[in-house]
């Protein structure tokens, strides 16, 4: 079965009692037992939920994975995977993970005692050498943001194999419609469910995939013990999402594509940063990976200085200023007084975010809108 | 600019596909969302009486009780108007409900409807059961007979009706002379436009007064709500509101929700529909177990010309006979199928098939059933957005087993 058939049907079986072609919302928090002691298949909806259960089916297939859980959000799937460490281990991060993932290993997992060394997953070499006796992951995120670096997963793989740690990726930006880590050696691949697979800027979700059922069992005892589980609201429309994700993500991939060229073509703009350019330093590596697109994300940067730059994100009419992505939507924002305003100047220009720096999330409206949209909004 | 505001884009220069994520919704929205709320009040505040007064005496847009409007539906009826590049639109709880609003705003005792025949059974249940009962008389001439048509308009004539697509015989309507006739007679003219959508065309553009749609088909396409949508001038909507209001047919905020959400993807699934419906007609009318294809994207089709002059693309609806096959052989294939689901309904992302005769026919004689051009070995089939590969190859080992 190909991919966009599966999304619709895998995990969508219709209701056996009804006949439904669309599964029940089940938002009942306990389940009726059949007896003292005796377990149905469900007992209680943090453990199991029936609408979660089949977004997970359906997350899994999509994923080629074996088993995938819902998280409340794409951090709560992250925390889930860190859950996995111990006091004592230590994690390699590629240094432009984003930043919520940056500030848990930080500011949370530190406090039990695991450590965080970042080092750049583009950089195999280097990403490598950060690895000590005590480390049990490595974490990377590919395309990553807001440079849209491109990591080689498989190679990243080899090198986890070789020191026998686990690989965690989030692909939220690739989607399993590009990338599938798991075929790639991967051991985790997580998503932030908020963005394009469930679409449509109304859920927060998030989702770990594994292919491998001891390491299922283990995150599902600490999703099950700590309880950042997703709810049957947003399990159905996440679902509802996925039977149109491929359609998305495919077309948002080419609005991208032509986006990034007219960009690059414009001399108001300086440098555009899109795997789909040959001029991308992740290209190679992005066209053997990704699978028929380079993803919707795309960063550029203006000729001018921040105040310019700003006027430019602010002056669209058809883009809207805001952060997070993947939607039908299109959004812009500026990294230095938006997404990464947090970090100091000199920090945000060792991670190459200039001032400016405007990233896209491109959706679903026509190329030519967005792109005479752009346009005036650089002429503005 | 990013300039707060309250007022929805301009999209008539704009793409279909900007339109379908955008048209109808503020560009700022309640607490700055990217999304709008649900408004699940079923009644609304006013400050004071001289609020209630203001409201009343001039007729300020405003929400007062649900079943009057809410404001989710106002962003719906604003975004399907705008798809279908009509003034105005009013939605319902369901497709019927849109139907029955229209005709009962719209039709008094003495007054007659004349339909084209091939049309949605239960559309011509309420006409020929219901109407009659309040003394409107309804006249049924063949499809696309436009002679006919017009030999039965009287001066008691108010309303000419079809279906374009027709289900289940996909005949196009050609709607330039359809809607000729009624301006020439002065008779409004209704155009249920569900299996088409305004992603393939846009019959207001050829001088018809309404379009209808069964929004729960392809516009809100994902088969998890029911909903219905009558778009026209305002003007002519005007009694068809105020009576939407008391009959109570409106749709409830949360479905009303999940339609703006599927609308955001319906040009995306719809060029997907289309391209679906094209392969797999061709697949079906190259089988060597395959009588015959009623789709209107086939050269063979009965009405090829006037539709692909007019239509975009010809959707996702096919119907086709199955060579020397009774209903139980007929019936057999639509068993053996794995991949559509046996149902009734089309245009949402699952792919569904069913059989005319036992779905929606069961119940009438055989001569009954073949006046209405259903036959014993016809199957419907409503591709979904799966991969046209998968349904090929699943239709052809269904009709390779029998
Ligand atoms: C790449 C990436 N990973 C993780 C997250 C966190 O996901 P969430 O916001 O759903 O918690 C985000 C989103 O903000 C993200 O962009
Ligand atoms: C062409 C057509 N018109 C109207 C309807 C009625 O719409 P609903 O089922 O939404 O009431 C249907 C579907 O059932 C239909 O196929």
């Amino acid at each position: 079965m190909q991919f966009r058939t599966k999304a619709i049907h895998v995990g969508n079986a219709r209701d056996p009692q009804t006949g439904a072609v669309v599964p029940p919302i089940h938002v009942a928090s306990t389940y009726v037992q059949p007896g003292a002691g005796e377990w149905g298949e469900f007992d209680y909806s943090r453990s199991g939920n029936p609408t979660r259960k089949n977004l997970e089916t359906t997350l899994a297939a999509l994923e080629a994975g074996t088993g995938a859980l819902a998280y409340a959000s794409g951090m709560a799937a992250i925390h889930g995977a860190m859950m996995l460490l111990e006091s004592g281990d230590h994690v390699v991060a590629g240094s432009d993970i984003y930043g919520g993932a940056y500030r848990l290993l930080h500011k949370i997992c530190n406090r039990s005692g695991v450590t965080t060394t970042l080092a750049p997953s583009s950089d195999l070499g280097a990403l490598e050498a950060a690895i000590t006796p005590q480390t049990k992951m490595l974490w990377i995120e590919s395309p990553g943001n807001p440079q849209m670096s491109i990591s080689d997963i498989a190679a990243c793989a080899e090198i986890a194999k070789r020191h026998h740690l686990l690989l965690g990726v989030d692909s939220t930006f690739a989607t399993p419609v590009l990338t599938r880590p798991l075929e790639l050696g991967a051991d985790i691949v997580m998503h932030s469910a908020t963005k394009y697979l469930g679409g449509h800027s109304d859920v927060l979700g998030g989702a770990l995939v594994v292919n491998d059922k001891s390491l299922y069992d283990r995150l599902y005892f600490v999703q099950n013990a700590t309880g950042a589980v997703l709810g049957p609201f947003e399990s159905f429309l996440v679902s509802r999402g996925l039977k149109t994700l491929e359609l998305r993500v495919r077309e948002q991939c080419r609005t991208a594509q032509k986006i990034a060229e007219f960009l690059d073509a414009d001399p108001r703009v300086s440098r555009v940063l899109y795997p789909g350019l040959p001029n991308h330093p992740g290209h190679e590596i992005a066209a053997r990976q990704m699978d028929g697109g380079f993803g919707a994300m795309l960063s550029f940067e203006v000729n001018g200085d921040f105040a310019a730059t700003k006027k430019v994100a602010e002056s669209t009419r058809l883009f809207q200023l805001a952060v997070s992505l993947g939607a039908v939507e299109s959004l812009i924002e500026q990294p230095a007084s938006m997404s990464h305003a947090s970090y100091d100047r000199d920090a945000r220009l060792a991670h190459g975010i200039r001032d400016e720096l405007i990233r896209l999330s491109i959706g679903l409206e026509a190329f030519e809108d967005l792109r005479d949209d752009l346009d005036q909004a650089l002429g503005a | 600019m990013n300039d707060p505001n309250r007022v929805p884009l301009d999209v008539s220069d704009l793409g279909f596909s900007t339109s379908s994520v955008q048209a109808g919704e503020a560009r700022q929205k309640p607490e700055s969302a990217i999304t709008d709320p649900i408004f699940c009040a079923s009644t609304y505040t006013f400050t004071d009486t001289a609020s209630v007064i203001r409201y009343i005496e001039e007729n300020e847009e405003r929400e007062e009780y649900g079943r009057y409007g809410n404001p989710g539906e106002k962003i719906a009826e604003k975004k399907l108007a705008a798809l279908e590049g009509g003034e105005d639109a009013v939605l319902y709880s369901s497709g019927m409900a849109a139907i029955v609003g229209l005709l009962m705003a719209k039709l008094n005792a003495g007054d007659e409807v004349i339909f084209f025949d091939e049309c949605y059974h239960r559309s011509r249940e309420f006409c020929s059961k219901h109407l009659a009962r309040f003394g409107v008389v309804t006249r049924q001439v063949k499809a696309c007979d436009y002679d006919a048509m017009e030999k039965a308009i009287n001066k008691n004539t108010k309303m000419l009706v079809s279906e374009s697509p027709t289900n289940p015989h996909l005949s196009v309507v050609d709607l330039e002379k359809f809607a000729a006739i009624g301006k020439k007679h002065g008779v409004e003219t209704l155009i249920d436009a569900t299996l088409a959508t305004p992603y393939n065309v846009r019959p207001l553009e050829y001088g018809v007064d309404y379009v209808l749609h069964s929004a729960t088909k392809y516009l809100a396409g994902h088969n998890d709500l029911l909903a219905g949508v009558i778009i026209g001038s305002k003007a002519q909507l005007e009694s068809v509101r105020k009576l939407r209001g008391i009959m109570g047919g409106i749709n409830s905020p949360h479905n009303i929700y999940l339609l703006l959400r599927g609308l955001k993807t319906f040009s995306l699934r719809m060029e997907r529909h289309n391209q679906n419906g094209q392969a797999i007609a061709e697949f079906l009318e190259s089988h060597p177990k395959v009588e015959k294809v009623y789709y209107p994207g086939l050269p063979s089709h009965k009405y090829f010309d006037i539709a692909k002059q007019t239509m975009r693309g010809f959707g996702g609806l096919i119907t086709f006979l199955v060579k020397d096959a009774d209903w139980r052989k007929t019936a057999d294939v639509i068993d053996a199928v794995k991949i559509p689901r046996i149902a009734p309904s089309l245009g949402g992302v699952e792919s569904l098939i069913e059989q005319p005769l036992v779905m929606s026919y069961y119940q009438l004689a055989p001569e009954e059933r073949a006046k209405f051009g259903i036959y014993d070995n016809m199957i419907r089939m409503a591709c979904g957005i799966e991969d046209a590969e998968d349904l090929i190859a699943d239709l052809k080992q269904a009709l390779d087993s029998i």
